[in-house]
Parts: C-alpha cells; sequence; structure tokens
C-alpha cells in the first residue's frame, strides 16, 4: 500500500514543480479564486520586507497573515515552494492514515454488530466489505493531491496549504486518540484562521468515544474531561498569542488578522458569499449582517453534534465544509481540504453537483475577465456564477448528510422499511 | 432539494429524462434554432433608447461649415502622399501643427510570420502622427479620439482632409471638456495596435514601436473614420471588434440619433434600414442584417480600425462613407456636421460608456436584441449535451444498479486509460494543428513549389486531415478491446467537455459559440460506434469546425449579395484562414488557437468514438 501512495506523491510533487517553473505560476497567483487578501503570498513577501525595514509587517494595511507564519517564512522565504509542497504532502498522508484508521474503526464496529446480529436480514449489501474499503485512504490522498483546487492553491503558494496542513494533522491527532496534540494542532489552527474552532466539538467527541466516557451532562467525568481538553486547547492558545506578542512586540495583529476575519474590510471578490451583499449594503446595517453572516460557521455546530453524535469524523468533515462555505475569505484550497473526504463515504447526486462544479469553476476565470478586462459585464455577472458554486457545494453537503443519515437508518430498519399498513416506505429529507 | 431527495419523484424525473431523451434533445435543437431565427422578429427586440443622461437632454447647435476646404485638404494630402510614396510625416506634422495642435510621431516596425497576400505586406515599418487638441476648460485627464487610417493607393484621402479640418474648426471652439487626439495611422491596423500599445504601456503582441511622446488623459470614445469619395450617399457604422468584442449600444444610439438628425441615410452590414418591420420581406432583411452580424462577430477579426481599442475599454466605432451612386446624396459638410455634433456630445460624458448595453445583436439599427433574449437560444442547444450527458450517466451506473441510483463514487479504474489516451493525443494532434502551420512554412516552401503563405494554409489543412487518422493510433497505444464501458465514459467526458467549452465561448463571443454549437451539437449528440461507419463519417466531416467556417464564408457572401463560385469560395476559405492565424499573431485574436487547440480536439474526440473498436 506504500508503493501507490509513494507513487502519488511523485507524480503530485511533479505536477506543482512543473507548474511552479511555468508562466501560469504569476496568472495562478494573481486569481482571486485561489488567493485571498488573507492567504495571498504577495502579501506575505510585502509583510516580509517591511519586517525586515523594521516596522511592523501589519503596517500599511496589506499583510493580515499571523506574526507565526511570517516568522517562519523569514527563515524559510528562499524555500517556499518546496514548503508549499511539503504541506500539500503532509495534508495527504495525514488523511491517508486518518482514513485507515477511521476504516479500521467502522469494520470493527461492522464486525461486532454482525457478530451480535444486530443489522436486519436485508441490509447485508449495505455492509461494506474489506476489499472495497481497501483503496479508500489512497483515494482520499489521490483526491487532495491531484484536486485541481488544491494543485491551483499551492502553485498560488497561498498560505492555505499550511491552515490545510495544520487542520489534517488536528484530525490524524485526534483520529489516534492523541488528546494534547489534538488540542495544540486545534489551537493552532484557530490561531491560524479562528473558524476551525468549531472542530472541537468533534474532537470532544471522538475522544471520549474513544476512552469510554459517556457525553452525558450529569457525569462528572464527561466535565472532567472537557475541561482537560479545554485547558489544553486555551494553554496552548495562549502560548501563541503570546508568543506572537513577544515576537512582535506589540497586539498590532490581533486587529489585523482577527478583526480583518471578523468585521470583513476588504470586498475583493472571491468564491465567498460576503463581497457582494457587503459592497451593496447600507453601511448602517452593516454590523447586523455582519453578525448574521458570520453566526452562520458557528451555528450548525450544535445541531449536527446532535445528530451526529456517534459519528464525530462524519461531524468533522461537515464542519470543514461548512467552514469552506460560510467563511468570510474562502478560497478553492479550502474546498479542496474537505472534498479529500468524499471517497469515504457515499453521494447521491454526483453527475448534478459534479457538473455545476466544473461549469462554474470554468466560468469563474470567464467572468472576471468580462467584467474586469473587457469591462463589459458586471459585478452581478460574477456574483451569479459565485452564488451557484456554493449553492452546489450545499448540495453536495446537504447529500452528503443525507445519505450517511439514510445508511446508518437502513441499517437499523432494514432495506425495505414497511409503512404501518405494509406498503413500502420512502425516505424523504425534509 | 425536495426533488433531489425524494426518490419516487427523482426516478420519474430520470426515467422520463433518459426515456425521451432523443425527441426533448431534437425539440431542443429545433427550438434552439427557432428561437435564433425569431429573434429578428419585431415583437422579440427592444427599441433602441438613449441610456446615458449626460449624451441624452443636452442639444447641439453644429456650425461646421468647411466641408468644401476638407476637400481640398484632402486633395493635397492625396498629392503629397503619392509623391512620398507612403505616409507624407512632414507634410502631416506640419499641417497639424498649423491647426494649432501639439503634433508627435511613432514610428513602429513588425514582421509578420509569413506574407499576407490580401495586403501583400511582409516587412512593415510605418509611423503614426497624432496631434493633441488640449481641452481649454478642463484638466487633462479625460479624451476624445478620431482616427483616419492613412491607406494605400487614394483610398481615404478624404478621411485624412476631414480629420484635419475638423481638428481646425475644433481649436477654434471653446467648450472642450476632453482633450482630443487626432491620429492618422499607417497600415491600418498594424499602426493602430502600435499606437495603443505605445498609448497604454503594454506589448502584448511583441511589436516593436517607438515610445509615445506626448499623451493625453484616459480615452473615452473613439471614432475611425473612412472615407474615399467626396460625396457619400451613405453613412455605415462598423461595430464588430476583436474577439467579438462590442462597443457600448449607446455610441450606436449616438451615431443613429444624429443620422437622423441630418438626414443622412445610414446603414447596418451595408444595408439600408426599411421600416416595414411585419412583412415577410422586411422580416427576412432584418434576419440578414442580423445573420451577417453574427457572422462577422464570430470570425473574431477586428472589422475596423476601431476593433482594436474595444479591449482597452474605449469604446469605439468604424464609421465608413460609401458611394453607391444613389440620387441621394450627402455632402461634406453635413459628414463634418454630424461628427461635430457627436463629439460635443461625447464631450458631455462624466463617467466611461457604461449605461447601455454591450451584449447586442442588431437586425437593424433601431432595433436591437439584448442578452437576455439570444442567451436562450444558445443555452437549448446546451442544454442537449447536458441531457445527453445525464443519459449516459445513467447507462453507465445501471448495471450495478441500486434502488433509486444510489451511485458510488468510484468508477471502473479500468476505463481510465481509454479515455486519456484519446484525450492526450487528440490534444497533441491540436497543438500540432496550432504550432505546426507557422514553423513549418520554410521547409514546405523549400520542398514544394508554393508561396510561404500557401504553405501555412496547406500545412494547416494537412495537419488537420492528418488527425482524422487519430482513431487507428489510438488504438495502436490502448492495448485490448474497447468496452462499452469505455466509448461512453469517453463520451460522457467528451460531451461535458464540449458543454463547458462551448459555454465560455458564448459567454465571450455568443456568435462564435452558437456557430460552433449549431455544427457540433449535433455531432455531439448523436454519434456512437455502432453506426454506419462510412455515412456516419461523412456528416461528421461536413459538421467539423474547418466545413463550419468554409459553410460560413459562403453564407456570408450569400447574405451580402455576392455569390461567389465554389471555386471562389475555396480560394477564400484559404485565405480565411491565413487570416486567421495572421490575426492571431499580430492583435492576439483568439479564435484560431480555440479551435486549434480546443474545440478540434474536442470534436476528435468524437471522431474517435465513432470508430471506436
Amino acid at each position: 500500500m506504500a508503493a501507490p501512495l509513494t507513487l502519488l506523491l511523485i507524480v503530485a510533487v511533479t505536477i506543482r514543480a512543473a507548474l511552479f517553473r511555468s508562466t501560469f505560476a504569476y496568472w495562478i497567483a494573481e486569481r482571486v479564486e485561489v488567493v485571498s487578501p488573507l492567504t495571498a503570498w504577495k502579501r506575505v513577501v510585502e509583510g516580509l520586507a517591511l519586517l525586515d525595514l523594521g516596522v511592523s509587517p501589519y503596517a500599511g494595511d496589506v499583510f493580515h497573515e499571523t506574526p507565526l507564519i511570517i516568522y517562519l517564512f523569514h527563515f524559510l522565504v528562499d524555500y517556499a515552494e518546496i514548503t508549499f509542497i511539503l504541506a500539500d504532502i503532509i495534508v495527504a498522508v495525514a488523511f491517508y492514515y486518518v482514513v485507515k484508521d477511521y476504516n479500521k474503526q467502522v469494520f470493527r464496529k461492522q464486525k461486532f454488530a454482525l457478530e451480535a446480529d444486530r443489522y436486519p436480514a436485508d441490509c447485508h449489501e449495505l455492509v461494506r466489505t474489506p476489499k472495497e474499503m481497501y483503496y479508500i485512504p489512497l483515494k482520499a490522498a489521490l483526491f487532495y493531491l491531484l484536486n485541481p483546487f488544491s494543485v491551483l492553491s499551492c502553485v498560488a503558494k497561498s498560505t492555505c496549504c499550511l491552515n490545510n496542513a495544520v487542520v489534517s494533522l488536528f484530525i490524524l491527532a485526534t483520529v489516534k486518540g492523541n488528546m494534547l496534540l489534538s488540542a495544540i494542532f486545534l489551537a493552532l489552527a484557530t490561531y491560524q484562521s479562528l473558524y476551525p474552532l468549531t472542530l472541537c466539538v468533534g474532537a470532544l467527541l471522538y475522544l471520549m468515544q474513544r476512552q469510554f466516557i459517556p457525553v452525558n451532562a450529569y457525569r462528572l467525568s464527561f466535565w472532567w474531561f472537557v475541561a482537560q481538553y479545554a485547558f489544553m486547547y486555551l494553554g496552548s492558545l495562549l502560548v501563541m498569542v503570546a508568543l506572537s506578542f513577544f515576537l512582535l512586540g506589540s497586539w498590532d495583529f490581533l486587529p489585523s488578522v482577527y478583526g480583518f476575519i471578523l468585521s470583513v474590510p476588504d470586498l475583493t471578490p472571491n468564491v465567498g458569499l460576503f463581497w457582494y451583499f457587503f459592497a451593496e449594503m447600507f453601511e448602517h446595517f452593516r454590523l447586523f449582517f455582519l453578525c448574521v453572516f458570520q453566526i452562520n460557521v458557528f451555528v450548525y455546530t450544535v445541531p449536527l453534534a446532535i445528530k451526529l453524535k456517534e459519528h464525530p469524523v462524519f461531524l468533522i468533515f461537515m464542519q470543514l465544509a461548512i467552514i469552506s462555505i460560510f467563511k468570510s475569505y474562502p478560497t478553492v484550497g479550502d474546498i479542496a481540504l474537505y472534498m479529500a473526504f468524499l471517497p469515504v463515504w457515499i453521494l447521491r447526486n454526483v453527475f448534478l453537483v459534479s457538473c455545476v462544479l466544473l461549469m462554474c469553476s470554468a466560468l469563474f476565470p470567464v467572468l472576471w475577465h468580462l467584467w474586469i478586462n473587457a469591462g463589459s459585464a458586471n459585478a452581478n455577472f460574477y456574483f451569479a456564477i459565485t452564488l451557484v458554486f456554493n449553492i452546489a457545494q450545499m448540495l453536495l453537503v446537504s447529500d452528503y448528510f443525507y445519505a450517511f443519515l439514510r445508511r446508518e437508518h437502513h441499517l437499523v430498519h432494514g432495506l425495505y422499511p414497511k409503512k404501518k399498513d405494509g406498503s413500502e416506505a420512502t425516505l424523504v429529507l425534509k | 432539494m425536495g426533488l433531489l431527495s425524494d426518490p419516487t419523484r427523482r426516478r420519474a424525473l430520470i426515467s422520463l429524462l433518459t426515456r425521451l431523451n432523443t425527441p426533448i434533445c431534437a425539440v431542443c435543437y429545433m427550438a434552439g434554432v427557432a428561437w435564433f431565427m425569431g429573434l429578428a422578429f419585431e415583437p422579440f427586440t427592444l427599441r433602441m433608447h438613449m441610456s446615458e443622461n449626460a449624451m441624452g437632454s443636452t442639444m447641439v447647435e453644429e456650425r461646421f461649415q468647411a466641408g468644401e476646404r476638407a476637400l481640398v485638404t484632402a486633395k493635397e494630402f492625396g498629392v503629397q502622399k503619392n509623391k512620398a510614396g507612403g505616409m507624407p510625416v512632414d507634410w502631416l506634422v506640419k499641417a497639424m501643427q498649423d491647426r494649432g495642435l501639439e503634433v508627435f510621431t511613432q514610428s513602429f516596425s513588425r514582421t509578420l510570420p509569413f506574407p499576407d497576400e490580401n495586403k501583400e505586406r511582409f516587412m512593415v515599418k510605418g509611423t503614426n502622427v497624432y496631434g493633441i487638441l488640449r481641452a481649454p476648460r478642463a484638466p487633462r485627464t479625460e479624451a476624445l479620439m478620431l482616427t483616419a487610417p492613412c491607406s494605400q493607393g487614394n483610398d481615404n484621402n478624404q478621411a485624412v482632409g476631414m480629420l484635419l479640418v475638423l481638428a481646425q474648426y475644433f481649436r477654434s471652439q471653446v467648450y472642450w471638456a476632453k482633450d482630443i487626439i487626432f491620429l492618422v495611422n499607417e497600415h491600418d491596423l498594424i499602426g493602430m495596435q502600435a499606437w495603443l500599445e505605445g498609448y497604454h504601456h503594454t506589448n502584448i503582441t511583441g511589436m516593436e514601436w517607438s515610445p509615445l511622446q506626448g499623451r493625453a488623459g484616459a480615452i473615452q470614445a473613439a471614432l475611425s473614420l473612412e472615407l474615399s469619395s467626396d460625396v457619400v450617399t451613405s453613412l455605415d457604422i462598423v461595430l464588430e471588434g476583436l474577439n467579438g468584442q462590442l462597443p457600448n449600444l449607446d455610441l450606436v444610439n449616438l451615431f443613429y440619433a444624429f443620422c437622423q438628425k441630418f438626414d443622412v441615410l445610414c446603414t447596418f452590414q451595408g444595408k439600408l434600414q426599411r421600416n416595414d418591420w411585419d412583412s415577410p420581406s422586411g422580416y427576412s432583411h432584418a434576419v440578414q442584417t442580423m445573420m451577417l452580424m453574427v457572422l462577422k462577430q464570430a470570425s473574431g477579426h477586428s472589422w475596423g480600425d476601431h476593433g482594436l481599442f474595444l479591449r482597452y475599454q474605449v469604446e469605439a466605432v468604424t464609421i465608413k462613407g460609401i458611394n453607391s451612386y444613389r440620387q441621394y446624396k450627402t455632402t461634406t459638410t453635413t459628414v463634418g456636421r454630424l461628427l461635430e455634433g457627436m463629439y460635443r456630445k461625447l464631450n458631455n460624458l462624466l463617467e466611461r460608456l457604461h449605461q447601455s448595453f454591450f451584449f447586442y445583436l442588431l437586425p437593424s439599427l433601431s432595433h436591437f436584441v439584448s442578452i437576455s433574449y439570444y442567451m436562450p437560444a444558445f443555452g437549448l442547444l446546451a442544454a442537449i449535451l447536458l441531457l445527453r450527458a445525464l443519459n449516459l450517466w445513467v447507462e453507465l451506473s445501471a448495471p450495478p444498479a441500486t434502488e433509486d441510483g444510489v451511485a458510488n463514487v468510484e468508477q471502473s479504474s479500468s476505463g481510465v486509460l481509454s479515455v486519456v489516451t484519446p484525450l492526450v493525443i487528440s490534444h497533441l494532434t491540436g497543438v500540432a494543428l496550432y504550432t505546426l502551420p507557422v514553423h513549418f512554412q520554410e521547409m514546405a516552401v523549400e520542398h514544394f513549389p508554393v508561396s510561404e503563405t500557401e504553405a501555412v494554409v496547406l500545412t494547416a489543412i494537412a495537419v488537420y486531415t492528418a488527425g482524422l487518422a487519430l482513431p487507428h493510433n489510438t488504438h495502436r497505444f490502448v492495448s485490448g478491446e474497447g468496452t462499452e464501458q469505455g466509448w461512453r465514459v469517453l463520451k460522457l467526458v467528451a460531451v461535458l467537455y464540449l458543454a463547458v467549452l462551448l459555454g465560455c465561448t458564448a459567454l465571450l463571443n455568443f456568435s462564435l459559440g452558437f456557430i460552433l454549437a449549431l455544427t457540433l451539437v449535433p455531432v455531439a449528440a448523436g454519434v456512437t460506434p455502432h453506426m454506419p461507419k462510412f455515412p456516419t463519417a461523412c456528416v461528421m466531416v461536413v459538421l467539423s469546425p474547418a466545413c463550419t467556417l468554409l459553410f460560413s464564408v459562403f453564407a456570408f457572401h450569400e447574405l451580402q449579395e455576392t455569390p461567389l463560385s465554389f471555386q471562389d469560395t475555396w480560394l477564400l476559405f484559404l485565405s480565411v484562414i491565413s487570416q486567421g492565424i495572421l490575426d492571431h499573431a499580430l492583435y492576439g485574436a483568439l479564435v484560431f488557437p480555440l479551435l486549434a487547440m480546443l474545440v478540434y480536439p474536442c470534436w476528435l474526440l468524437f471522431w474517435n468514438i465513432l470508430f471506436w473498436k
């Protein structure tokens, strides 16, 4: 199994290295779909230049990455390309092991259930065989490494790749059951882009499940575990923030990074939903709608956590997808991250969703050209396609959710459930 | 969501779409064509109206009187041109200086990739002369522009004369709020391109030019003037620019409004305006005009000097004087007044022209078809591709039929090679079609008794034809038998590829996208390996991109009422190919690379499916 993975890595690295050397690299790095004001490499370079001049990198309102990133590239700026390729490799390898581990658990659970004869008789075809599960880890790695979105993101040197690497390490640490590392990487991911904060619910549920701690608010062991995790998480977050402060000698980065993420002052078009609304909106509604838009990322956490209490890995996937749809400066790199999980579960409307995503990806540059270069179209054209793109993503996510729930339902109630009057029932998502 | 998640309704919808796939596709195709033909029908068109407030409300009193002097100046210019054997640079500089302009020159040179036989040029050297009339009443941040190409022989002398006289007249007016640039460019489009690149500090075509010494503000609008006779019977307006870009409709409105004001006959696509919209002959007239526009736009060629302005976000049109020996004549003074009126109104602009449409088709100058009316015609054609793709998808996912089409993401990996190989090979053929003609001309000239231009065109045709042998080569690469599953996967990929390609093309250049869709969609929808090989192959060749071009050339001349014999059409077809390659090399037109590197390979995929073994 290591050989195909190595081969895949070699292919992926070759593609990225070739693109780095081609003339496309410059063009890709300018695309608004690939880089956001937060993650653009051009801005990191600007920040580095300011840092070298002894000025705060946040002076001038161009650079919005975190201090740790700029100090990382302070040493690695000559090896930037290798760093980004490495980050992608980390994501792929981490996902490979995550999915492998997850599959092992699914299989174990299935075995217990089969031995206990818990599955209804007619749904043995839903039981997953080791043979079909064998290639899923490799597919997950393949979906990330050869996904055009992640390739573009890497070639544009979008720091989104690094965030992805951190998130993937967090998932790996969680799935391996390492509480400390999980908390540290989650803190790092939060420090990087704030939104991964919502992933803590999935991680907690998973770790508790693993240690057989009941999710029950009346039990002391539950609260003790949450406190432990929270302590580790907040402690490492505090260390990172303090480290940033001591490196820079000022608190400039707090408004410049997190204020920038939350208050969305930069309305450069991107694949997200924020820019158009806030460009059109009257100024005095801004705060209200800012809250409405930002709350979207967080508000689904609780209902999803209740519904998916038994399936924390799927919950993490759902959260990643929701973050990438509703975050304030999304790029295609964020989408590539959750797309890596697609082979793990099943989907129904593959055709529809992939057609729409394909069409939108092709139309983004075309409409951008018509709007910005040719001057004949306008922002509405570009936003229309952004909207369609996001609807397709939501369709993808809700479809996954429905298919997953439905499979679980069938595993409990049988593949051909009967209505009370004996006729065949159908399941409808409402 | 309800529709997608409810299995019963979903199944019903899918079974309806797959069972009735062929009839629905046929209906869509016919509806698409019918919709397109209906666009010229009056109820579906919108009446022209001026959207720009700054140009609508002001009255202009034209006082231009110097028509006679323009003709005299034109004669003088003609004499000087003959004496200099080209552009009389010194004379022009002096003439412009005498009229009170700041005068500058720009020299440029360009070697064409191969000789242009239509215009008989290969190594081009020339000079542009331009003068700037500084606005007395405003900061120099905006400019208007009037250009007149200095053509071969005695063509276009009157335009230069008019330009000089207008410059002199405008100099004496006090109300200019924008600088006015008067440009006389040599070697038509090449000179224009050099000047525009110099003005905007870009170099996108690799031409050599000397930097501009004098500049004005951002150009708001430009008119290019072509007059070749002392009296004109009508004025023709040319809109189609590079890559099918069109100027803002308000500029057309402005021209049309002034033509009506001065009772000047105006033509569009060389056709006079008619008022009998509801009669069959009136309708057919409108359809012909619109089809001419579609064909010209689809060519991606810049049909006048104005066409190159559009990519710099400068709205521009070419105004052409036509002398067709009609009774009704317009004097040069009237033309001058018309131009004065247009410039006075453009002078009032507060921001760049953006209020009116950029995407339109014109069945006449008084009516237009907006994007929301014509896009459904294309949408109906594109829907066929999506329906076909859906059908293929259902067929592909049918064998492991779980209830209500639960399809696993995983696909048979055995088919990957049989899909990737044709894709790669056909694209390599496309790249060969794009690069070989220009690179191998020398070798071809050495070995065959042909000129360079012929060599380029014939190489292109040879590569194109050689690509048809592709299926046999592909099968050599792919070991083993192609499966039933295999061609379906390939066709699914090809159909989606074509849908994305045509969709993007139609947004950038509707006419090109629509014409390609007309011929390629039936091929894409219909072809399977089980059809009788020879007749289907003939049909496919007839509907291939090259034949589409041939038909378009033929149709263009039919519509212009200058029918060609087959021999002439063929010769013209060859020259159109060379023109397309030259347009790409000289001005960056994208039709040639699009056809060679994307559309042709896509068509080859379908050709490959027909010969699937």
